[in-house]
């Protein structure tokens, strides 16, 4: 025993076995994120089957499986359900039935103990919906104008054939809702502004108020065309509807309008199922998010984070770096940069909703105001730069992050081997052209690390987004086509404030699980890449200036 | 090892009474009269905080010669190698009493234009620094301080350079790779190159072969031999052999003094002091 302790063997075995740890621990969750969040898009297989609780109606049930979990009996006994004696535990199945608006309830939990066997019939029909979720049922007509125009055999050929068409024109009413009238409207409010602004100024002349006057004259004239355009495009769209038979027996007719896509998982081979996952999958990450955000996808979220990250990487680096180099390179060294380093670090210790709470009130209220009053005070009372938003959300995350920079930075300027700076020096350099020619590239990668450490800090930030920019439902993405194309005051979606808004604050606890870890896996997958590329330029940046030395 | 020298302060009077009892006889004072004189040093005392680490060093060094400091570690020969392009400046602590002059003026004077001066006094450190850049960018590095920005001037200094170095024929199809792929005598030849482009007048160099292998030094020697047609060059080394096959005069030092200074030959052949006789013969050191 005392050798063993002196042969140093116990120190291997503690400091590995806190490595295991913690591998265990960070590739469990890396797991439970993988398999739920990939497990979202497949298209499972649907069960029909009978189920009949003593005593009451026997009732069909269809739908997916979605989990199963083993209770106690006396649970069962103690909620009013009769089992035998002997019997200690029960299973019970949690199934997706879906179609909300018919039954009421699309997640039910049947005890395995009641139904009868499981069959998976062809012909039933999963619909992706925009409203009310999916739906289940068996196709059985196919309407045009309530006219019958394929049954049986032909019904599925001719449906999908209908429901490309429907997707074509809802997706046309889309570009021009979301692209042709947003423009005309974000032009109508300049029209609005130029109008209060010359007001404020005194200066709207008649002249100017009848210039103003053709503008709104043509912007109205376009609106209408475009109204009508609409118009013939909803009607051509509500043309076709399909008639299915649910699982209670109950015909119910949903417009393809209403569909976004439609699969029959029990006749799909392997192949195509792969097919509709990568499909699903796309869309979810393409997608706009439908439904309080339990349905659809979560590009406006992707974009925002990716979008919020980049504008706080573009503030936090300069200011870092140069604060990093004065305190390096160019301040005496003594008590008070000590205070000041000592202070710069604990800045990183600071809960992150402090910094919230510090950007709401000073970059929002104080520093949004003032630039409201000075540049936008033809569009007050509404503010402009005085609301959360994008720029004071990457800001505050800048400051958040930017004790990460400095440290970093510092740490990279002063691994830089001397002789290099007096090889500059000793061929009459000043301080300065040897800093900004010799010292400051060569510590590039070290800023980017710094960099890299920033981002992977901000983009999983949620705390203080939510007061100072990030909202549930963002209507407009903070690029676009109108000038100055990128709206550094819009309110953005983030991935992080979805997670928590789907997985805490929707009305479909049940329907939004399954979207929490999908979106789980689309952050970290996107904060993996937001490194991995920072990584990259940094190796690049070592590869160029690698010396012997390193 | 005499101990009335091992402390720098004590030993303000090398050539205590005892000191001259080893000394030989006949000999005259290095005579430079012949010399065109490049630096000279005049009663220099140099300080790290309360210690001296510099005592009294008086000397003058020829001009177009090769001087080499000799002498064992911490003796001061680098100290005071960097005193001639104010290096030692990057020192806070270090305080320098005395005069040393280029051409006659003092360069600790007040007012004095340090980057100028260190444009004029040219130096090589001990390890290889060349800057993570291009090689051709390493060389027109000092030009470019200068706001030389020509790219037939550069192309031209360059290449006159890279020659004078005896590295052209070496890198010429790869000036725009980064120095640092080159080897550690290829660098350091890359780094005297760089030092010659602003053509100084004199050269410093702080043990420039002590990093690299036998061929490389072999080929940095024969670079000094060259280049002293040109340049002054002051050299220290560790090395005595090296100090006897490159240098015309020099100059032995032990803890912050100068012991002796005399024309090489005569400094390894016959040495004034017994200090150098120890050391030369490698008594200790």
């Amino acid at each position: 025993m005392k050798n063993w302790w002196k042969s140093g063997s116990p120190w291997i075995w503690l400091t590995g076995g806190a490595v295991t740890i913690s591998m265990i621990m960070v590739f469990g969750l890396l797991l439970l994120i993988l398999v739920r969040g990939f497990g979202t898009f497949w298209p499972h297989d649907v069960i029909e089957t009978q189920y009949t609780l003593p005593g009451k109606e026997t009732v069909t049930v269809v739908g997916e499986l979605r989990r199963s979990e083993t209770l106690t009996a006396t649970v069962l006994r103690d909620a009013g359900i009769s089992l035998p004696e002997e019997q200690v535990t029960v299973t019970r199945h949690l199934i997706k039935a879906g179609n909300r608006d018919v039954t009421g309830k699309d997640f039910v939990y049947y005890l395995d103990d009641f139904m009868g066997e499981w069959t998976y019939p062809e012909a039933i029909t999963v619909l992706e919906r925009r409203e009310w979720g999916d739906f289940y049922g068996r196709p059985l007509r196919l309407l045009e104008q309530g006219q019958v125009i394929a049954q049986g055999d032909g019904l599925w050929g001719e449906f999908q054939q209908r429901l490309g068409r429907s997707t074509a024109l809802h997706d046309e009413i889309r570009s021009i809702e979301k692209g042709a009238i947003g423009d005309i409207n974000f032009a109508m409010e300049r029209v609005r502004l130029d109008r209060r602004r010359a007001e404020l100024n005194e200066k709207l002349t008649p002249e100017y108020e009848a210039q103003l006057q053709a503008r709104s004259a043509a912007l109205d004239a376009q609106y209408a065309e475009l109204r009508q355009r609409l118009d013939s495009l909803y009607t051509d769209v509500r043309r076709d509807a399909l008639v299915l038979q649910v699982a209670s027996g109950e015909e119910v007719t949903v417009r393809l309008a209403d569909i976004v896509n439609a699969w029959q998982p029990n006749k799909m081979s392997l192949p195509g199922k792969l097919g509709a996952y990568v499909v699903n999958f796309f869309d979810f990450i393409f997608g706009y998010p439908r439904e309080a955000n339990t349905e659809g996808g979560i590009f406006p979220a992707i974009f925002g984070t990716v979008t919020m990250v980049l504008v706080m990487s573009i503030m936090v680096t300069p200011f870092g770096v140069l604060a990093a180099i004065y305190l390096r390179e160019y301040a005496r060294q003594g008590p008070l940069l000590k205070a000041i380093r000592i202070s710069v670090y604990n800045l990183a210790g600071v809960p992150s909703i402090v910094f919230g709470v510090f950007g709401l009130g000073f970059f929002v209220y104080f520093l949004g105001g003032g630039i409201d009053r000075m540049f936008y005070p033809e569009a007050l009372p509404a503010p402009t730069f005085g609301t959360p938003g994008l720029f004071w959300a990457s800001l505050t995350l800048a400051l958040l992050t930017l004790p990460v920079v400095i440290v970093s930075t510092e740490e990279g300027l002063a691994r830089i081997p001397s002789t290099i700076r007096q090889g500059s020096l000793a061929l009459g350099a000043t301080k300065g052209e040897t800093l900004w020619k010799v010292v400051v590239p060569l510590a590039t990668p070290a800023m980017m690390t710094g960099l890299i450490l920033a981002i992977a800090r901000a983009a999983g930030e949620v705390a203080p987004l939510m007061l100072v920019g990030v909202v549930k439902l963002a209507p407009t993405l903070p690029v676009d086509g109108n000038f100055p194309f990128i709206h550094l005051e819009r309110k953005i979606m983030h991935l992080g404030f979805h997670i928590y808004d789907v997985g805490f604050q929707s009305p479909h606890a049940e329907a939004a699980e399954q979207l929490v870890y999908a979106t789980a896996l689309i952050l970290v997958m996107l904060i993996v890449l937001l490194n991995l590329s920072a990584i990259h330029i940094r190796n690049q940046l070592r590869e160029k200036y690698k010396s012997e030395s390193d | 090892m005499d101990t009335t020298t091992a402390n720098p302060i004590q030993s303000a009077s090398p050539e205590g009474k005892h000191g001259h009892l080893f000394e030989r006889e006949g000999h005259d004072k290095l005579d430079l009269s012949k010399e065109e004189i490049a630096l000279e040093v005049r009663n220099l005392n140099l300080y790290y905080g309360d210690a001296r680490a510099l005592n009294d060093i008086s000397m003058k060094i020829p001009a177009k010669r090769v001087t080499a400091f000799i002498g064992p570690s911490g003796c001061g020969k680098s100290t005071l190698l960097r005193c001639f392009n104010r290096m030692n400046d990057l020192v806070d602590s270090c305080r320098i009493e005395g005069e040393l002059l280029l051409e006659g003026k003092n360069i600790y004077e007040r007012g004095v234009d340090v980057a100028e001066l260190r444009r004029r006094v040219g130096m090589v450190f001990q390890k290889p620094n060349p800057f993570p850049k291009s090689i051709y960018e390493n060389v027109a590095y000092g030009l470019r301080l200068q706001g030389v920005n020509s790219k037939r001037v550069l192309d031209e200094v360059v290449e006159r350079s890279l020659r004078g170095a005896a590295l052209w024929d070496e890198v010429k199809d790869r000036l725009s790779e980064n120095a640092f792929g080159l080897s550690g005598g290829q660098q350091q030849r890359l780094v005297i190159a760089r030092a010659i482009a602003i053509e100084p007048e004199v050269i410093l160099l702080d043990e420039p072969a002590s990093a690299l292998d036998p061929i490389s030094t072999l080929k940095i020697e024969e670079l000094i031999n060259e280049l002293k047609n040109q340049y002054t060059i002051v050299i220290v080394t560790h090395n005595m052999q090296q100090a006897a096959r490159v240098s015309d005069y020099t100059a032995f030092m032990y803890v912050g003094d100068m012991i002796e200074y005399g024309d090489t030959d005569t400094l390894f052949t016959n040495p004034l002091k017994k200090k150098t006789e120890d050391y030369i013969t490698g008594r200790y050191g």
